[in-house]
């Protein structure tokens, strides 16, 4: 589906994500290597987006700035009104906490937790119950379709299955924002659909905001808007 | 709980791993618990001894004797409660192998300056009315099966021939670093063989031992004694049991630093051995902190995570290590023979023992821990990639 079929998305007139006059560059024996060059983009509540790009265009250092994993050398990020380009380190922590949910292409799961515990991880640093944990977390793992698996460890679960865990993970502190990178990057097409569906499922039926970052051009077609980079530019 | 739970499971990761890491730490921790113990056992009689009583010797050396006169004198000295006097004897029980110490004594002052030898009254007794008769101690008894009324027989290395005696008490310890593994007999009996054999080395004794009525006026009594026999033809040195017992230690001294040398080496080596470990395991892991850290949990988590499962190894080894130490003292005892009569694992050796263990767990974390609190996330994810 391309960005012309798609209806627009809602409340699109307030910008959840604000980046302005964005670059990131590194220095390397002293030599400067820009990455993103005067970025300028907005993210609306429910819009699901998606970057696209060849390899070393910028992409996954423009999702990891906007999730607070990296720093910008320059310009503005304001995710809810928080610039979170000056918050400090301990404050960007406490900031992805709460506002931010990680799918990643490897999963990236703790291999000595279940899927319970995996899902439960984030809500440690809340003040919830143990109860109220495991309400929420029996929800979510219900809501990705894994109820009957989660007292399984992740090398017990098939590629797809450890995905939804990793879903069901960014779900589940209901963050403002969920970022994914090449969420179906190490899946075969099949259960690639199936994972694409999920996040479809979510950005419509429970409106959560996604940026994700994708090479296949199927994946993307599932994102409300396509955005392309091009050696650390946008191209329109 | 759920911080313990996932430490104790990362420590179980590896289960090979963790396991030779177990292994290694017992080994060192072992090894250290029974070196400190050798050494104190060195101390031990140094240690045991009283504030209360001094050792008077020739000034010259330990081997030349002194006048039996000298008693009387020293009684009279100023703060001066009583005396006894003793005689190494060096006799051989069966073979050289058995060695044990004996010293002749004068029973009857001997006993009232030692009250940390506990004899029943009617071995006491026994003791003291039979010339010929010995009391050992309770170690010894067990270590020789000797039983009250058996005969021991020794041959004299100092003094030639063989020396029958009947063995009359066996006394107990007041606590467990008395010394059980001595024995006693009358001076009497030596002076009297001495006065055929050698007549000119009659009455005259190795040491005499002093009880002080006041243990705070040792110094003064040691110089007033000293003085009391200046310029005389057999000088003496006065000095606490304590330093009289150190004296001997002294000569072992380097033997003595190069085991507590040891004992401190292993320690580090093992240190460095875990420290490779956790270096390696947090390596290993570097993208699943980096994602916890993604998630939200701080720096300070992540390295917590790293010195928990470091201290849990490492306590975990600790504790099995001095678990172990005290079959292996025993049996090391054992074999020793008498060579050591004290041969305990203290409480301070114990405690050296679980701090050496924390430090071992402490240090090895140390590095990767900050390492891996200090890299940046997107590092850390990128290496998962």
């Amino acid at each position: 589906m391309s960005e012309s079929d798609r209806p627009p998305a809602p409340a699109a007139a307030v910008p959840l994500v604000a980046v302005r006059g964005l670059s990131k560059y590194y220095v390397r024996g002293g030599q400067v290597i820009p990455v993103l060059v005067d970025i300028n983009l907005d993210v609306a509540v429910g819009d699901f987006v998606a970057l696209m790009g060849p390899s070393g265009s910028g992409k996954s250092t423009l999702l990891n700035l906007i999730a607070g994993i990296d720093k910008p050398s320059a310009g503005e990020i304001r995710v809810a009104g928080v610039d979170i380009a000056q918050l400090t380190e301990s404050e960007l922590a406490a900031w992805r906490a709460a506002h931010v949910g990680f799918i990643f292409q490897f999963y990236n799961l703790m291999p000595v937790l279940s899927a319970f515990g995996n899902v439960e991880l984030p809500l440690l640093l809340t003040s919830l119950s143990r109860r109220a944990r495991r309400e929420r977390v029996e929800l979510a793992l219900g809501l990705v379709g894994l109820a009957d698996r989660m007292e399984h460890r992740p090398n017990e679960l098939s590629g797809g299955q450890q995905q939804r865990v990793a879903i069901a993970r960014a779900l589940i502190t209901d963050p403002t924002l969920i970022v994914a990178d090449e969420p179906t990057g190490d899946l075969d097409r099949t259960t690639a659909g199936e994972i694409l569906d999920l996040l479809d499922r979510l950005n419509r039926e429970i409106g959560k905001t996604i940026l994700m970052v994708t090479h296949d051009p199927k994946a993307a077609e599932k994102a409300h808007r396509m955005i392309h980079l091009e050696k650390g530019v946008l191209a329109l | 709980m759920f911080v313990t739970l996932l430490v104790l499971r990362n420590a179980l990761r590896h289960k090979l791993r963790t396991a030779l890491t177990v292994v290694g730490i017992v080994v060192a921790i072992t090894a250290f618990g029974l070196l400190r113990t050798i050494v104190d056992a060195w101390y031990a009689g140094a240690n045991a001894s009283s504030s209360a009583r001094l050792v008077t010797r020739s000034s010259v050396s330990l081997v030349f004797p002194l006048p039996l006169t000298y008693a009387q004198k020293i009684r009279q000295v100023e703060g001066v409660q009583s005396v006894s006097w003793m005689n190494w004897f060096g006799g051989v029980y069966i073979t050289e192998r058995n060695f044990f110490p004996q010293f002749a004594v004068d029973p009857g002052s001997f006993l009232d300056m030692y009250p940390e030898f506990i004899l029943p009254p009617e071995e006491r007794k026994a003791f003291l009315t039979d010339r010929q008769g010995a009391v050992v101690g309770r170690k010894l008894a067990d270590q020789y099966g000797w039983k009250v009324g058996d005969q021991i027989p020794l041959r004299g290395t100092i003094y030639p021939g063989t020396w029958t005696f009947n063995l009359r008490g066996i006394y107990d310890g007041v606590d467990k670093s008395t010394d059980q593994s001595q024995m006693f007999f009358h001076w009497d009996l030596l002076n009297e063989k001495i006065r055929k054999i050698y007549p000119r080395r009659a009455e005259q004794t190795g040491v005499f031992v002093v009880r002080l009525k006041d243990p705070q006026q040792a110094a003064e009594v040691s110089t007033a004694i000293d003085a009391t026999f200046r310029n005389s033809l057999a000088e003496t040195l006065t000095e606490t049991e304590k330093a009289f017992q150190l004296s001997f230690v002294a000569m072992t001294e380097a033997i003595l630093l190069a085991i507590q040398a040891v004992s401190y080496v292993i320690v580090v080596i093992i240190m460095a051995v875990m420290a490779n470990t956790m270096a390696m395991t947090a390596r290993e892991r570097g993208a699943e902190y980096a994602t916890m850290k993604a998630l939200g949990f701080g720096n300070g988590y992540v390295a917590g995570l790293i010195f928990g499962e470091s201290m849990a190894i490492a306590l975990a080894g600790g504790l099995l290590g001095i678990a172990l130490t005290f079959p292996l003292a025993a049996w090391f005892a054992d074999a020793m023979g008498s060579l050591f009569p004290i041969f305990l694992v203290s409480e301070a050796t114990v405690a050296m023992q679980v701090g050496a263990a924390l430090l071992i767990g402490a240090v090895a974390a140390g590095l990767p821990a900050w390492r891996t609190a200090r890299v940046r996330v997107v590092d850390g994810l990128r290496a998962v990639a």
